[in-house]
């Protein structure tokens, strides 16, 4: 069937007038209002300045997730061994939970010392997460209650729209698998359901990875931004203490303030994390992306819920190509037909040639 | 009971005091030694006053019958040389050493007359201590004392023992006799009383604390009979019957070039730059990584200075570990029981997938410049052919 200039025209048209029609039909929808952070979140703070890079948090998630050690790394093969470390460099479907190093010779300062810091790199548990809003059957979901973004892998199709959706790059697929599974950090979920605390935060000896509640995590997070840099400060180890606790000295320890980069981490980033990070080197130094403060799933979804609002739009653009599509398909008939005719007054001598002579160049001649 | 401030303050009781200056130890170096071996038991400091007043009252002096199957006595003699303040007198003196064929000062139809009153006397009560693996094969008749397999012996001593101890990597699970092809087919105590279906008296299972090692640490045994007089009960046993004060961690997890090891530092052969500086020996076959055991903590020979194998250079053989000491071999590789991350720490930004080489860039020109190749010509070719045919088809029309 081919096109003709005519028939081309008159569709777009159809198409053209049924999706302004639509637009006219449809109020500019309001933007989704954007989620707020559940009354009971939990999350964790993490002090870079107070991480000494031991990893006990790195070997307490193994072990509190059971997960297997990531073996025959390139690591590994550069210093020719196999199966002795759990040598992964970066977040990967065994490891939830990464510390990295960053150190730049070139930005020392004044001193001669490198700007030095480490990082923990794990789910950031958005208050607003994409990942949830890109899961097409909600094996991803956002416990009411603690904030914690959980996973539920008899509801995973596999699709993997969360890696994509992460603007963290944290959703992890297990691709060596024949039945793959997510991975992703769940703040150990089922030890803080037993009244238990995440296992990195009972691991990490000098509290830099520090377990509460999110709002009281950000106060403390203002107060030590608020410090003095040198000044003597006291930073809880493992979680905050109970607002109304006896301070215990064994969950405590006082330290200089170093001179923090005047920023939490994760307080606006994509609508506020509940996993927010305290640095003393800018945090795009740390593989941390600048993000604005408004969720993507917002901005998507108020997109998305503003096309098929009510399925209006979809209705009348698929009517509008029926439409378009009937009427194309008559015309056509009709020139059908005109062409049949044309067909009869055909001046081939010998009466109808055989197609394929005709298709040949000297057919004709 | 003394606590160990008022050990620390107070005289040594009468008796013990006798002994130990007989023994030439003055009272400093005994409390030390006190101190010390609580320690090591995984016992609390304030427990060395108990300790003592174990060791000071040992009037009980618990019998100890000590059998000999096959082995090389090296748990005997490695014993014989603790010379933490001469303590095997100490322990001698301590617990009534009815029966062994190695100190026994009688030989012969004597020596076997004592383990026959001892057995009389003593039903229940003793310590019974087996050094050396159990022939399992042909009914056991690859040993004999006094005329008698080890089955016959264990079939007559066990039953009345109240607790057994396995000395040495024979008695814990086979040792080097257990070695393939395992001709005598040698398994530890457990095991043979197991198969033999030999318990206590009363039809309960008969205790057994494993000690592998080839020799045993003197101080394991030294300890668990300690822990023993002082607690009226066995050590904390982990699943293969070892005592988990001695036992409870890898060699590797203990042992002082562990950071070599977490940097990447391996000695690659011996005598080699690495081995020169002291380096990780696990790429010379250390089995530390899958043995368990307290060598690096209390090292041998009490001489310091890292007097154990892997402090003097060589690689752990894993003697202590069964399936592994005299089933492996020395230069293979162990398998890490506990895999741990490194102390290297990965960038920031990891770069994953290796971009392109430039030997696949190579391939992959050399395909697409073939692939170029062969479509010019291809498309040469069926021109020429198309003009052909045209000029056919003209031929054929002028024809017709």
């Amino acid at each position: 069937m081919s096109i003709n200039r005519r028939g081309f025209l008159k569709g777009v048209a159809a198409g053209a007038l049924t999706t302004l029609g639509t637009g006219a039909l449809i109020e500019p929808a309001d933007a989704r209002p954007p989620k707020q952070l559940p009354p009971g979140a939990v999350g964790i703070l993490y002090d870079a300045t107070q991480c000494i890079g031991c990893k006990a948090c790195e070997v307490a998630c193994k072990a509190a997730n059971d997960l297997p050690p990531e073996l025959n790394s390139p690591l590994e093969q550069i210093h020719g061994v196999s199966g002795v470390w759990d040598a992964s460099d970066d977040l990967d479907s065994r490891t939830m939970n990464k510390i990295k190093a960053y150190a730049a010779q070139a930005a020392a300062d004044a001193s001669g010392t490198p700007e030095v810091s480490y990082v923990k790199r794990a789910c950031m548990h958005c208050v607003d997460p994409n990942c949830i809003s890109a899961c097409p059957v909600s094996a991803l979901t956002k416990d009411p209650d603690t904030g914690i973004v959980g996973y539920n892998p008899d509801a995973c199709i596999g699709c993997r729209y969360c890696q994509l959706a992460c603007p963290f790059n944290i959703p992890k697929f297990e691709y060596d698998k024949p039945f793959p599974k997510i991975v992703k950090c769940q703040m150990c979920r089922d030890r803080i359901a037993d009244g238990d605390i995440p296992a990195c935060c009972a691991a990490c000896p000098t509290g830099a990875s520090l377990f509460g509640p999110v709002a009281e995590l950000r106060e403390e997070a203002h107060r030590r931004l608020a410090a003095k840099p040198g000044t003597s400060l006291t930073y809880p180890i493992h979680r905050l203490p109970e607002a109304d606790a006896k301070p215990d000295p064994a969950a405590q320890k006082d330290a200089p303030a170093p001179a923090y980069t005047q920023h939490i981490y994760g307080e606006t980033e994509t609508g506020g994390t509940q996993y927010m990070l305290l640095a003393d080197v800018p945090f795009d130094k740390l593989g941390l992306p600048r993000l604005g403060s408004e969720s993507q799933a917002r901005i998507s979804e108020t997109l998305q819920h503003a096309l098929y609002g009510g399925m209006i739009a979809p209705t009348l653009l698929l009517g509008g190509l029926v439409y378009a599509a009937y009427k194309h398909t008559h015309e056509d008939a009709e020139e059908d037909g005109q062409d049949g005719d044309s067909s009869t007054d055909d001046p081939t001598p010998g009466g109808t040639p055989a197609k394929t002579d005709a298709r040949r160049p000297g057919g004709r001649s | 009971m003394k606590t160990t401030d008022e050990w620390l303050d107070g005289e040594i009781g009468a008796q013990l005091s006798e002994q130990i200056e007989a023994c030439g130890i003055d009272r400093r170096g005994f409390i030390k030694f006190a101190v010390g071996i609580t320690a090591a038991m995984g016992l609390p400091l304030g427990m060395a006053g108990r300790v003592m007043a174990a060791v000071e009252e040992a009037a009980l002096k618990p019998p100890v019958i000590w059998l000999h199957f096959q082995e090389c006595t090296g748990c005997t003699e490695s014993l014989l040389r603790a010379t933490h303040p001469t303590l095997e007198q100490l322990i001698l003196e301590m617990v009534s050493l009815d029966y062994s064929e190695t100190l026994l000062a009688a030989a012969g139809h004597q020596a076997e007359a004592a383990l026959a009153d001892s057995l009389k006397q003593n039903a229940g009560k003793f310590i019974l201590v087996v050094e050396g693996s159990v022939p399992t094969k042909d009914n056991g008749i690859y040993c004999k004392v006094a005329g008698q397999t080890p089955q016959q012996m264990l079939a007559r001593i066990a039953p009345r023992a109240a607790a057994a101890i396995a000395i040495g990597s024979c008695a814990s699970w086979g040792g080097v006799q257990s070695a393939d092809p395992n001709p005598t087919g040698a398994v530890g105590l457990a095991e043979a009383l197991k198969i033999e279906g030999i318990t206590k008296a009363d039809g309960s299972a008969l205790p057994v604390v494993s000690l592998p090692g080839c020799p045993a640490s003197p101080y394991n045994f030294l300890q668990t009979v300690l822990y023993y007089l002082t607690m009226q009960a066995l050590p904390e046993l982990d699943d293969k019957g070892r005592p988990k004060f001695a036992y409870g961690r890898l060699i590797h997890d203990n042992c002082e070039r562990r950071p070599h090891f977490d940097a990447g530092r391996f000695a690659e052969q011996f005598g080699d730059e690495g081995h020169r500086q002291g380096w990780c020996l696990y790429k010379l076959g250390c089995k530390g990584p899958e043995t368990y055991a307290n060598c690096p903590a209390i090292e041998f020979g009490d001489v310091g200075g890292n007097s154990w194998p892997v402090g003097v250079g060589h690689p752990c053989f894993g003697c202590a570990e069964q399936g592994v000491g005299f089933h492996k071999a020395l230069h293979e590789q162990a398998d890490v029981k506990k895999v741990t991350p490194p102390t290297f720490f990965p960038g920031v930004f990891a770069e994953h997938g290796g971009g392109a080489t430039l030997a696949s860039a190579a391939l992959a020109g050399a395909v697409l410049g073939g692939a170029t190749v062969y479509g010019v010509s291809a498309y040469q070719r069926l021109k020429k052919a198309e003009a052909e045919s045209a000029e056919s088809d003209k031929e054929v029309e002028k024809t017709s």
